[in-house]
């Protein structure tokens, strides 16, 4: 095979790439240095958009905060509980299968519709939970109180989605190798020791694929807080995605939001590169 | 002999009394939707459409979602393919989208609908891709029945680009059992000192609402509350915030803009009428059921329609599900114009003036359009007369979540609402005196319809959904919402929304 005939085997690839990944991205540049709105076309204003995002509009910096915390936490939350989740059906368990599928169904359900449900759920005059909690003298503000709004969208999120977690999890889990146990097993090693200094360390690059994994999923926050709280009270549960969505296509900002889009692409593939090698420092350092 | 010409002539008569009927009863059985009325004569009706043959072409609508006139859009459009042959693809997509739905491919210089719905305050957007209502739709019976202020909410500066298809305001709802109820007027007397009254204030409504929250006041084993409002960020707040302003901010002796002073464009949003209101508003989430910040139109028309809150105020929804066959409230509540307030904000003398004020706000409605480009551009206008003809009207009107309200000179005679809906007398009357003494009124708001609208409607609901959240107080938060009106004035052009909202302006100062 000459040098010739290996570009076109590659052309096909590099064909779908373009049209898919690096032509959104150059139009998306080529937006963003535009005031393409309801009154205005694609014209040319330069780094304008930029300018107005970095010196004046502090919502989508204090979104991009928010959104760090709720993605952190949650995937924190579900890294924790996918964890326990996997390692309580990995060992031999009576219903094993029947866990291992059980603890699936969240995450094949369709997010809007859950969402839909959950905030029937907590629907503060009308939803079961509050009329259960209200025997006990209860009633929390599940989507009206600043603070535990965020904690609903927290809750949401992690029943949604831990069962990823728990899922890629279970499969490394399943993956690893049976000497290291039996070796901890002769020396008469505890439960905890065992996971400790057997289990998790085995499990450092699969958990670190999966904690990255998810907070790329997590960093988009968009569908539950448009349906559970659009993004309120006030905006205290407004993240980047649902921001960037209501300055493009509630308020037609399009050049605008494609600044914002694009600025938040580049904060995201730094932010995450980082994390990950912090992890990979910390999880790995034997 | 005699006896045969007196049968004759008496044959005659009755064929020609009961013709009507006869010719009623045929559409009326055919579509069961019209029965109560049959088809009702007109340009448009089922009568005029049943001759139009549309057989092998396609009419493409994007409407709202089912119910809220997407349901009406879905039924017609099966109603006008019975009639005239034609196929007609019904999309049917999410409030928040419809905008950009239609916006996107127009900016494109595509067509992919030839029917848009939308609202009316799109209408300086969407104008420009949308093609006039033709004289012959303008000169239709139908048309010739809408009220003025709906005929100048569908145009631009004289120029119809949207078919009416319904009529919307903002008005007070009330329990007419409960304010009617000498027990409770006593009691409220002896508690307050005040009596107890439809609130012509809106400080008024607070007290009632405040007094008439958290405890069980119709005895049916559940509590209820004051008030409910649509307080939901992005979600038509709004509307409602504007509902609770113009009795503080539209002063009738200072002509030249509600929103903004025409003349140099400065925002008034931040000024202390609208601040008051606000004020109001923040005090309004005391008296809400537990979760109302967080209600859409959706939620506050099932809250007051299911029997949950002493007042509401926002579209007819709400009163219409109240009075709906099916409602454990049909005929306990009542209508009013929206409250009014003892003071009212002068911005020219920079003062306040104490004296009573009220202002009706003729919020903007559902609103429908033809593309300029589509391609079956007669059948779409005939589709739209046939969706508000009389009879077709008439029976979506009856329907609280169809969304379709009065727009009509003849939808203000109380008659239609005690004989085909069931409503007592005096509540059909406050209803219809209520809608029509909005017409009259000169001291009208009409809605915000600049270059870039959404810009600005999505300052107030940011800017307001903070304060009620208790994150800013009513003055920091407007402040907030005018700085970002001059921010979008200054992007948008200062010329240009001063030459759109002149056209805005013209109307509320009763000059076109």
């Amino acid at each position: 095979m000459n040098f010739k005939q290996k570009y076109v085997f590659l052309f096909p690839g590099l064909f779908v790439l373009i049209g898919i990944l690096i032509f959104p991205i150059i139009f998306v540049i080529r937006l963003s240095l535009s005031g393409w709105n309801s009154y205005n076309g694609l014209n040319f204003i330069g780094l304008e958009n930029y300018i107005r995002l970095f010196t004046d509009d502090p919502r989508f910096w204090e979104s991009f905060f928010r959104l760090s915390f709720l993605s952190v936490t949650t995937v924190i939350l579900q890294y924790v509980i996918g964890f326990a989740l996997a390692h309580m059906v990995w060992k031999d368990i009576k219903f094993q299968r029947f866990f291992r599928v059980l603890f699936l169904i969240p995450m094949m359900t369709t997010p809007v519709i859950m969402t839909v449900i959950w905030r029937t759920f907590f629907h503060e005059s009308l939803g079961p939970v509050n009329d259960i909690l209200s025997n006990f003298g209860m009633s929390p503000k599940w989507l009206t109180d600043p603070v535990l709004a965020k904690f609903t969208v927290i809750i949401v999120e992690v029943w949604q989605w831990t069962p990823f977690m728990f899922l890629l999890l279970l499969a490394g889990l399943l993956s690893l190798p049976k000497e290291p146990f039996l070796a901890a097993a002769i020396d008469g090693a505890s439960p905890v020791r065992k996971f400790l200094y057997v289990t998790f360390p085995l499990m450092a690059p699969i958990s670190i694929g999966a904690i990255i994994i998810r907070l790329i999923e997590a960093s988009k926050i968009m569908d539950t807080v448009y349906v559970l709280t659009s993004g309120g009270p006030g905006t205290s549960t407004e993240t980047s995605s649902f921001y960037i969505f209501i300055k493009g296509l509630r308020e037609f900002q399009m050049g605008y939001a494609a600044s914002m889009s694009f600025t938040y692409l580049i904060i995201m593939i730094v932010s995450l590169t980082v994390i990950a090698k912090v992890l990979t420092k910390l999880m790995l350092k034997d | 002999m005699k006896i045969i010409k007196t049968f004759v002539t008496g044959l005659v008569s009755a064929m020609l009394i009961l013709s009507p009927v006869a010719y009623a009863d045929k559409w009326g059985d055919q579509f069961p939707h019209i029965k109560a009325t049959g088809d009702i004569p007109g340009d448009c009706s089922y009568e005029e459409m049943s001759k139009k043959n549309y057989k092998g072409k396609t009419l493409k609508i994007n409407t709202h979602a089912v119910p809220v006139i997407g349901q009406p859009t879905a039924l017609h459009a099966e109603q006008f393919a019975k009639l005239t042959g034609a196929k007609v693809d019904v999309t049917h997509t999410p409030a928040g989208d419809l905008y950009a739905k239609a916006m996107v491919p127009f900016k494109a210089g595509q067509a992919p609908y030839d029917i848009v719905f939308g609202f009316s305050n799109f209408i300086n957007d969407w104008r420009q891709y949308l093609a006039p209502v033709p004289k012959k739709y303008m000169n239709s019976t139908e048309m010739k029945d809408v009220t003025k202020s709906h005929v100048g909410v569908s145009s631009w500066d004289g120029t119809m680009y949207q078919y009416p298809v319904d009529g919307d305001r903002h008005y007070l709802k009330y329990r007419k059992d409960v304010i009617d109820n000498p027990e409770y007027q006593k009691k409220y007397k002896a508690d307050t000192g005040k009596e107890l009254k439809v609130p012509t204030t809106w400080k008024e409504y607070g007290e009632m609402a405040k007094y008439f929250n958290g405890w069980d006041w119709d005895g049916d084993g559940e509590k209820e509350y004051g008030s409910a409002e649509v307080m939901k960020k992005d979600d038509l707040m709004f509307a409602a915030f504007f509902s609770r302003s113009v009795a503080y901010a539209k002063n009738p002796r200072t002509p030249g803009g509600f929103f903004f002073d025409l003349e140099t464009m400065k925002p008034n949003i931040n000024n202390p009428g609208f601040v008051e209101a606000l004020g109001d508003w923040v005090e309004a989430t005391k008296y809400v059921p537990p979760g109302g910040i967080n209600f859409g139109l959706g939620d506050e028309i099932g809250s007051f329609g299911g029997g949950q809150t002493l007042f509401s105020f926002s579209w007819d929804d709400a009163f219409i599900a109240a009075m709906q066959d099916d409602s454990p409230i049909k005929n306990k509540v009542g209508t009013a114009p929206l409250p009014g307030a003892d003071k009212v904000w002068n911005r020219v003398s920079g003062k306040w003036e104490n004296q009573y004020n009220q202002a009706p706000y003729i919020v903007w409605g559902w609103a429908v359009g033809v593309a300029k480009k589509s391609k079956v551009q007669e059948m779409a206008f005939d589709y739209l007369c046939f969706f508000s003809n009389g009879a077709n009207h008439q029976a979506d009107l009856a329907i609280g979540n169809f969304g379709v309200n009065p727009f009509k000179n003849s939808d203000f005679d109380p008659q239609l609402y005690i004989k085909t809906m069931g409503w007592d007398a005096d509540i059909a009357n406050s209803y219809t005196k209520t809608l029509k003494d909005m017409e009259k009124s000169k001291n009208r708001v009409f809605p915000l319809r600049v270059r870039g609208v959404f810009e600005f409607t999505s300052a107030v609901a940011t800017g307001t959904s903070k304060a009620l959240a208790g994150q800013l107080s009513p003055q920091e938060a407007l402040d907030e919402v005018a700085k970002e009106w001059e921010a979008i004035v200054n992007r948008v052009g200062k010329k240009n929304v001063q030459e759109d909202y002149a056209v805005g302006v013209k109307m509320e100062d009763n000059k076109l």
